[in-house]
């Protein structure tokens, strides 16, 4: 069984997280659609560090003899998905600003050109 | 968009006279060199556009090339050479011209064998004509590491696209009017030529190569640095290798 311990200091960063995420969306600094990984990752540790008796039988089943590590597991299994998506997301925007970049240039020179002939 | 000048120069083919045609010029801090690789496309060919791409220069390269009465498109920050060559095919798609001839800002190039460039796509022969530092008729000289990566990668290359090819990381380039299309729709990144080839075979339009002899860069260093290489190598097969998976379906027929 999981030392109550970790369960209560898991909880209660999960919790931080939690909030900290909401407070990032609220003020729009965060938008939704970047959030939805994070929260994600806050509940279900939240879930697993309150419900021990699930995090063991998860432990129990992959084969973790010490059921916090499987809350560890899972945590960064979390966080590797988030940092895979932001590459994603990252990657595109690269795209969208190389085009925008050659779209500026074009106009820039047709403007020009134009303003050349007036 | 500038009239096209008259070619007054006799040794010009007359279907290549018939042609819109235009040379791409990626120039990143070439402000030494680019008027003169200007000079020397106008001397072979008075009648080529000619449109300057200043990849995000922190030297006065625009305005060397502004001074000489060419196009030039300023682009806001360094986009690498191939979002740079790519922003002259956009730029040779809108404006409608037919040919396009690709020659590097630093002065490796000769423009005088942009004869022999077009040569196969004025035979209706080829969509995309390479200049190859290695079939026979040319010469190069260069470091040999540089020499096994470029062998190494001819020799994937030739496999990919089922026909012989001896240079993939030749920027010295003419296009038809369907590899302008194509290229303004589509072109890769970082190091884009190994990968624009393989794209070409994947479009299946024709590829030919021409044995063409590179000039000593004058100033500057190649975009190829010895540490960057190891980078280059992964990054290109990576690049092939998913490739090969990739569905194409960019349009390719005129709307």
């Amino acid at each position: 069984m999981t030392p109550f311990r970790v369960s209560i200091v898991a909880a209660i960063a999960a919790v931080i997280l939690l909030l900290v995420i909401l407070e990032l969306i609220r003020s729009r600094r965060l938008q939704e659609r970047y959030a939805l990984l994070w929260l994600l990752t806050g509940i279900v540790i939240l879930i697993l560090s309150a419900w021990r008796g699930l995090l063991a039988k998860l432990a129990d089943l992959v084969g973790i003899a010490y059921p916090p590590s499987a809350l560890f597991v899972l945590a960064s299994f979390f966080v590797l998905t988030v940092l895979l998506h932001y590459s994603t997301v990252i990657s595109q925007l690269a795209d969208q600003n190389r085009i925008l970049a050659q779209r500026l240039a074009i106009l820039e020179h047709d403007l020009r050109s134009r303003e050349e002939e007036d | 968009m500038a009239e096209l000048a008259q070619p007054v120069v006799e040794s010009i083919e007359p279907e290549l006279a018939r042609r819109r045609r235009i040379a791409i010029v990626p120039a990143y801090n070439e402000e030494h060199t680019v008027a003169r690789v200007i000079e020397e496309i106008r001397a072979f060919d008075p009648g080529f556009a000619i449109v300057v791409i200043d990849d995000g220069s922190t030297d006065r390269t625009a305005v060397a090339a502004e001074r000489v009465g060419v196009q030039v498109l300023r682009l806001p920050f360094n986009l690498g050479i191939g979002g740079a060559v790519q922003t002259g095919y956009q730029y040779a798609l809108d404006n409608g011209f037919d040919l396009a001839v690709q020659v590097d800002g630093d002065g490796q190039h000769n423009p005088q064998e942009i004869a022999r460039l077009v040569d196969p796509i004025l035979a209706g022969q080829a969509d995309m004509v390479v200049g190859t530092r290695f079939a026979e008729g040319g010469g190069y000289r260069g470091t040999r590491l540089r020499r096994v990566g470029i062998h190494l990668f001819a020799g994937l290359v030739s496999l990919m696209v089922g026909q012989r090819v001896t240079d993939t990381t030749s920027g010295f380039r003419a296009v038809n009017r369907k590899g302008i299309r194509l290229f303004a729709a589509d072109y890769p990144h970082d190091y884009p030529e190994v990968e624009a080839t393989v794209l070409l075979a994947r479009h299946r339009l024709r590829m030919v190569e021409v044995p063409v002899v590179m000039r000593i860069r004058e100033t500057g260093s190649s975009s190829i640095t010895a540490l960057r290489s190891v980078y280059y190598m992964v990054k290109v097969l990576l690049a092939l290798f998913i490739g090969l998976f990739r569905r194409y379906s960019t349009p390719l027929e005129e709307p």
